[in-house]
């Protein structure tokens, strides 16, 4: 069972909930000497991979340490510039580790309200009346699945683009809101999801599912 | 760990909620001591309780909605059985169809309770109306839910009217509408 992420949107639009699941990390760190053979370019506060593809870092990756320095946006821990290190000649021969970008917790949240009125067009857009909004999104990497319920708390994942049984998943993962979310009488509805036992339990779900698939829930 | 399981794991006793409830009564008695007050409170608490417990319900009946109120009074027996482990009657249904009973020949709520005198306007199991009320404001239906009769007034049973009022066509999710 492959799924790689999980969230849930309330009946406002708002993202009440994310977790992420076994997505691999992509990391790869190489000595570099001048001048640099890759292209670099700083866009959304990230010195990320314009062009020059190879060894495992593709064009996307972003620039997360200098000789094993972090480096955050476009600065490095010590204060300097990334951008002023990397077109320094004296400063080389550099070792650069790049990765995946990951999610900001603010983009997330933007995604998810992105979702509701796609979902609301993709309602008015059918050629019957009466048609939910989407259900499964596909793309050539996954499957997005998206479970409404009758209050319109969407419940999305995404899974693996040849995951089946997303649905029977879905349906858990809202069994578990309603037990272990809605009945924690200190968590207030529309509220982001701060309840542990929720966590656990679906982290315990998501293991069962792990070991022996999507049956066994 | 199969769905059926999980509903029996979760049985209670019902005289744990009975003596559950009535402290919380007796409690806003001594808190408010106007007894209408008290009724107004246990429709709220019913109503928040409502609005939580209809996800609970939906997530473990899977059913879909309801486009008639027969449909919905249907459910919301099932509902009583799998919350209080009775099985209300459907009755008294009004002649445009919007307005019905639940009849209760023992309330599990009421099972071990005397009203003292100075009580006797309390509504006992408003607690029940609200919830109603709550859950099916969730799935968009607006009704009203009131006490008729009550076993704990000297009644042969209790008897829980609903009314339909509308349904909230601007809360309905997209998708539905």
């Amino acid at each position: 069972m492959v799924i790689y992420c999980i969230y849930i949107v309330s009946k406002s639009g708002g993202l009440i909930f994310n977790y992420d699941h076994n997505v691999p990390k992509v990391e790869n760190e190489r000595k570099f000497t001048y001048p640099l053979d890759i292209r670099l370019n700083y866009e959304n506060k990230k010195v990320s991979v314009h062009f020059g593809q190879r060894d495992g870092i593709n064009v996307g990756h972003v620039l997360t340490a200098v000789n094993g320095m972090p480096v955050t946006g476009r600065q490095l821990d010590d204060g300097r510039d990334a951008k002023d290190v990397l077109e320094s000649k004296e400063s080389y021969p550099l070792t650069l580790k790049f990765s995946r970008p990951k999610m900001t917790t603010n983009e997330k949240i933007f995604l998810a309200s992105m979702f509701y009125p796609l979902f609301a067009i993709a309602s008015q857009l059918s050629p019957e009346p009466k048609c939910s909004g989407i259900e499964v999104l596909k793309g050539d990497t996954f499957k997005l699945h998206c479970f409404q319920t009758l209050t319109g708390v969407k419940i999305m994942t995404v899974v693996d683009r040849n995951q089946i049984g997303a649905e029977v998943f879905l349906k858990r993962v809202y069994e578990l809101y309603a037990d272990y979310a809605l009945k924690n009488p200190f968590y207030s509805l529309e509220m982001p999801i701060r309840c542990e036992l929720f966590d656990t339990n679906l982290k315990a779900m998501l293991e069962q599912i792990d070991k022996s698939g999507i049956a066994s829930i | 760990m199969s769905r059926s399981t999980r509903f029996d794991t979760k049985k209670v006793n019902s005289e744990l909620v009975t003596l559950t409830y009535g402290t919380l009564v007796a409690q806003m008695v001594k808190d408010l001591e106007n007894p209408d007050d008290v009724s107004k409170q246990l429709d709220r608490i019913g109503y928040n309780m409502g609005i939580r417990l209809i996800e609970d319900y939906l997530s473990k009946t899977g059913s879909g909605r309801c486009l008639d109120l027969k449909d919905t009074a249907d459910k919301i027996q099932t509902a009583f059985r799998m919350y209080l482990g009775v099985q209300p009657n459907v009755v008294n249904w009004s002649p445009a169809g919007d307005e019905f009973s639940f009849s209760l020949d023992s309330n599990p709520l009421t099972e071990l309770v005397e009203l003292p005198d100075d009580l006797k306007q309390l509504k006992y199991c408003n607690i029940i109306c609200g919830a109603i009320r709550g859950a099916l404001e969730m799935v968009q239906l607006d009704v009203q839910s009131w006490v008729v009769q009550d076993q704990l007034k000297g009644d042969p049973n209790t008897e829980i009217r609903v009314k339909f009022i509308r349904r909230l066509e601007d809360a309905m999710p997209a998708g539905e509408d």
